[in-house]
């Protein structure tokens, strides 16, 4: 008799006859499936409800970073609790906002007057934009006016500012982007000159600091928060870029950084808690601690 | 009572297929409907032609012309490099490699193919972006990093295609040519490869709707700089990979800007595709 190979065990779609236990597999699966299907869209349906022990906070990819830790801690603190961080970009975390697709969003940028009457922003905390250098750059000090003109490209070459013959990379962020538009506003200025369109431009802060720490000529912007020893930020009208100037108002380029929830109603008991949380004074160090600054308390309700 | 289930499962069968075809109803219907609007209220020569993009300012310059010629650059790149190499692959592999070889080569170009295009970006970064600007200038981040990189992703497309068409041609022509005294060589680029063209034509074509779509290993490496690329050591960004960096942060006519883009890069992308088709035809027919 030839010995049971294991392979035959499983292929009953092989014996005569109908096969009950092949359709009875059939049934399991496609039950399964049925309740894979099922629990996903009771999944969709939790966003935004009252009693949910699970929010989603949407929006800027600057934000989403601290965000997360913070949910983390906070998590740590409420079990059983779910608090998701998506980090798909300002605009896109507003848009899910509105509908209640996200409980909460995230932003980097002043709300637009229209996204205004239906959201209400609350500053989280203040982040500084940091201008940075590779660390063999021997520039360390540049004028407001300077990092404009770099910008516009008026100013092509480290000679022009004290620094070696070499072209100066160019490194934007993309339209859209909140640490774009905050840069803009707050170095070129309304009615300055536009950003040069020759410049690279990278999705994320990481992808800009990425590319400066590989490039000896590169010159780019983060948020002060993500700054990293493989980088080297400028020091702007003679201030170095940190907290503590942050916070004492010497250094200029400081942006908030927002939480946005929809107006008229409450966001439900979990988006309440986690924001009292953020807002409170553990959230708020556990932020300091991350690089940025705590939201001023009198501004906490952030109009542009 | 089996009729009846054959009926039931054939039917079955039929609604999934055709919701196959409804998929790229659907996604044809909405690009189209985000998309056309805006391409109607700017006129298509001034999107297309105008080089200047700066889509979040107010009253801003919807042009995709940079775009547009970066993403000719890089595909024209990507071919420079793929064909002569991936071509020259399949020959050895269809004519000349020994059975063994050839049986190793096959599966290492579908490992190829199925590497994700972010691991090839992610390489390219690594090692060609530093090489580039330490060797040649400028800041790596190029048009020649990314059509090189796509031109390696574009190789699988290339070789299977052509190394299948050629395997087809009929053994006579090659005897022939032997026959006749031609060299291995003169029989191969005499004989072989133009018996093949429309085969190596159809693969070509499909490695250029790939280069052309490419968008993730486009993103990281070619700089996303919204000038028109005046050397190949500057960087620039294509009709995707701007897609793929703005449409997170964009909203209202920017949102709009970037679905009319990909309306023309699903223009782009039929047109390739029936060119593609059209060779495969005149293959079966020849």
């Amino acid at each position: 008799m030839e010995p049971m190979r294991p392979g035959k065990i499983n292929t009953p779609a092989l014996t005569p006859g109908p096969g009950r236990l092949a359709r009875r597999r059939s049934a399991l699966i496609g039950g399964a499936l049925a309740l894979l299907f099922l629990g996903a869209l009771a999944g969709c349906s939790r966003g935004g409800n009252s009693t949910a022990t699970q929010i989603t906070v949407a929006g800027s990819t600057s934000v989403t970073p601290f965000a997360e830790q913070l949910a983390e801690e906070f998590m740590r603190q409420h079990r059983g609790q779910q608090v998701n961080i998506q980090g798909i970009g300002s605009s896109a975390g507003i848009q899910a906002t509105q509908p209640g697709a996200a409980d909460i969003g995230m932003s980097s940028r002043a709300l637009q007057t229209d996204e205004l009457a239906e959201l209400e922003p609350i500053v989280i905390a203040l982040d500084a934009l940091a201008v940075i250098v590779h660390p063999d750059n021997p520039v360390e000090n540049l004028t407001l006016e300077q990092v404009r003109r770099v910008f516009a490209g008026e100013i092509a070459n480290w000679r022009e500012l004290g620094g070696p013959d070499a072209p100066i990379t160019l490194v934007n962020r993309e339209a859209g982007s909140g640490t774009r538009g905050a840069f803009e506003e707050l170095v070129m200025g309304k009615g300055g000159p536009p950003l040069s369109y020759r410049a690279i431009r990278q999705g994320s802060n990481g992808s800009v600091r990425a590319v400066v720490e590989g490039d000896p000529v590169a010159i780019g912007y983060i948020s002060l928060g993500v700054v990293s020893p493989q980088v080297r930020a400028l020091r702007i009208d003679g201030v170095e870029a940190s907290a503590a100037n942050v916070s004492a108002g010497r250094y200029k380029l400081v942006r908030p950084f927002l939480f946005v929830t929809r107006r008229g109603g409450t966001p439900g008991p979990l988006a309440t808690a986690y924001l009292e949380y953020v807002l409170g004074e553990e959230g708020q160090r556990s932020l300091a601690q991350a690089g940025l600054v705590p939201a001023p308390r009198k501004e906490t309700r952030w109009k542009r | 009572m089996e009729a009846l289930r054959e009926r039931l499962i054939g039917r079955a069968l039929l609604v999934v297929a055709c919701s196959v075809i409804l998929a790229l109803a659907i996604i044809t219907y909405f690009i189209f409907q985000a998309g056309l609007p805006i391409i109607v209220r700017l006129g298509l020569d001034d999107f297309l032609f105008n080089t200047r993009w700066q889509p979040a300012e107010e009253g801003g310059s919807f042009g995709i012309g940079a775009m547009v010629l970066g993403s000719l650059w890089v595909t024209l790149g990507a071919l420079v490099v793929g064909v002569p190499l991936g071509l020259a692959v399949a020959v050895f592999s269809a004519e000349l490699a020994p059975e063994w070889l050839s049986t190793l080569i096959r599966p290492a170009i579908q490992l190829l193919a199925g590497i994700p295009s972010v691991i090839y970006g992610f390489v390219g970064l690594m090692v060609l972006v530093p090489w580039v600007r330490t060797h040649l200038g400028g800041p790596g981040l190029s048009v020649l990093t990314a059509a090189i990189v796509l031109g390696i992703m574009i190789l699988p497309n290339i070789i299977s295609i052509s190394e299948d068409s050629l395997r087809a041609v009929p053994a006579a022509y090659r005897e022939g040519a032997l026959a006749l005294g031609a060299t291995r060589w003169q029989t191969i680029w005499g004989v072989l490869i133009p018996a093949a063209r429309s085969g190596i034509g159809a693969s070509v074509i499909l490695g250029m709707g790939r280069a052309l779509g490419e968008t993730m290993a486009v993103i990281m490496m070619i700089g996303n700089s919204l000038q028109v690329p005046r050397s190949l050591l500057d960087p620039a960004t294509t009709v995707t990979s701007n897609i793929g960096l703005e449409m997170a942060y964009a909203s209202g006519e920017h949102r709009e800007a970037l679905f009319a883009t990909g309306v023309v890069l699903f223009a782009f992308i039929m047109v390739l595709n029936l060119a593609a088709n059209a060779f495969s035809r005149r293959r079966l027919q020849a």
